[in-house]
């Protein structure tokens, strides 16, 4: 279980038995939209506000994630989710329609693993044999929340980034097929002083760095082990940032592996400035598109790097810092 | 930042703020500045072609032409503003959308749209001018600063 200061190991090996994305039409226009399981062309998915529809995201894919294993609502005993909305409405709303017990967590665009870790510890503990885990964002209703009006013309700098709108969940059992979940780090909060919320990357870099290096030292293990090591939501500012801190400080990671979900989402073409984030971006491209790579025999073993910035639209105002955050979560799958 | 701020942050901190800065896209300023000149420029013609409509048009004189002419530039971008282009525009503009009457315009109707999911009161009514409320209450007293100086000079004898 505990190895070293802050991993765990999971030797039950509980097991992705389905998962689900659902996304919005930007994301439908990127090169992972074959990645989707439903794409929607409305961003307000029928609803008459965002934040409707960024709960209707997250209740179609833990539907459609249930569906797809051939089970029932009643099968499932736990659902851990969050979202970047005040008090997290849009998973706790779902989790009203689910009609399942429900652990809310808040940990900003971390949430997608640190809802994949608590759930993959529920079951190697036997607290449960089958969970949904899962993270929702969506671009409008984050906006919304924490920038401007969605309207409002205001000019975003390069460094920004553009919130994902997708749900991704996975169901986690006991035993069964699929990619197995073998181990997680849990992040330390990092805070380098960065007040910028139009540069999340340059903020959440440092996170990814510190949990991805725990990871490695607590596990005893080279980074070279994983065919992929993806960050969620570093875009291309903190990507590189994160990548040229990991050569600065002698640890090895290779570039080829290297990579971020919020470089993966979107294409070259689409103005997302330094790529995606969000909730629902590690989320929908770990669930969707890095899943299927596995299942495709293309990836063995992955570690999953979901970084949070954990401020909120108030603490910035009142001039305080961003403390970030990053959760490890490694899934093997040999078929 | 200012060297106050500055002195708070470890030395950690200050040495990765560096590290990270030097990785960071800079804003393209002297790019931005045209965009912005050319734009702010461009609305501030077109208020100059409808005021001369006016003009030449209706019983306008130099004095009065300004509100109707106000006017229509706002209606124009509360339009642009309701069919989501107005964004996109200052996305590339820049202060040139930003700073024009239409700006401010831009401000008040998005923040209206936004919020009229909870409702014309709470909605509507309390967030219109949630971006516009501050241009208000400073320009409101910044006028009446300078109209008590204005009123002071009189009183003394001034011109």
């Amino acid at each position: 279980m505990l190895h070293g200061h802050q991993t765990w190991v999971f030797a039950n090996r509980p097991t992705i038995i389905s998962s689900s994305v659902v996304g919005g039409p930007f994301e439908a226009q990127g090169p992972l939209a074959d990645d989707f399981d439903i794409l929607h062309g409305d961003l307000w998915l029928g609803q008459d506000s965002y934040e409707k529809a960024e709960r209707k995201l997250l209740e179609e894919a833990c539907e459609n994630a249930i569906e797809k294993a051939g089970l029932k609502k009643e099968d499932i005993q736990f659902f851990l989710s969050g979202d970047l909305m005040n008090q997290i409405v849009s998973s706790s709303f779902a989790a009203r329609t689910l009609a399942l017990p429900y652990l809310g967590l808040f940990g900003a665009c971390s949430t997608s693993m640190e809802s994949l870790a608590l759930g993959a510890l529920l079951i190697e503990s036997k607290a449960a044999e089958k969970v949904i885990c899962g993270a929702v964002s969506h671009n409008a209703a984050a906006e919304k929340q924490f920038r401007y009006p969605n309207e409002y013309g205001a000019q975003k700098p390069d460094t920004a980034q553009w919130t994902v709108t997708a749900a991704g969940v996975g169901l986690l059992s006991s035993h069964g097929e699929g990619p197995k979940v073998t181990s997680a780090t849990i992040g330390r909060v990092v805070d380098m002083g960065m007040t910028d919320p139009f540069n999340m990357g340059a903020a959440m870099a440092p996170a990814a760095v510190d949990t991805i290096t725990a990871h490695l030292r607590d596990l005893r293990i080279s980074a070279r082990e994983y065919d992929l090591i993806a960050t969620g939501d570093l875009g291309k500012v903190g990507h590189k940032i994160a990548a040229d801190l990991f050569a600065k400080h002698d640890i090895d990671i290779p570039r080829e592996i290297f990579t971020d979900c919020g470089l993966l989402i979107y294409s070259g073409e689409q103005p997302v400035f330094s790529g995606g984030s969000g909730c629902g971006c590690s989320a929908a491209v770990t669930y969707g598109h890095i899943l299927n790579r596995m299942k495709r025999g293309e990836l063995k073993k992955i570690l999953i790097v979901a970084t949070g910035a954990l401020l909120s639209p108030l603490s910035y105002q009142q001039k305080e810092s961003i403390p970030c955050i990053a959760h490890a979560v490694s899934i093997e799958y040999h078929r | 930042m200012s060297n106050k701020k500055k002195k708070k942050l470890t030395p950690v901190q200050q040495e990765y703020q560096a590290f990270a800065k030097e990785r960071e896209p800079r804003r393209p300023l002297a790019l931005n500045s045209l965009k912005a000149f050319v734009v702010g420029g461009g609305i501030c013609v077109l208020g100059q072609v409808i005021s001369d409509f006016f003009l030449w048009n209706f019983n306008f004189t130099e004095k009065t032409v300004g509100n109707p002419t106000v006017a229509v530039l706002i209606l124009i971008s509360v339009i642009l503003t309701s069919l989501g282009i107005y964004d996109h525009l200052a996305q590339w503009a820049g202060a040139g959308t930003a700073v024009p009457v239409t700006g401010f315009a831009n401000s008040i109707a998005s923040a209206a749209i936004e919020h009229r999911s909870e409702g014309y009161v709470l909605g509507v009514g309390g967030n219109m001018f949630k971006l516009a409320g501050s241009v208000i209450t400073y320009g409101v007293f910044a006028a009446f600063v300078v109209a008590l100086i204005k009123t002071t000079i009189a009183a003394l004898g001034g011109a």
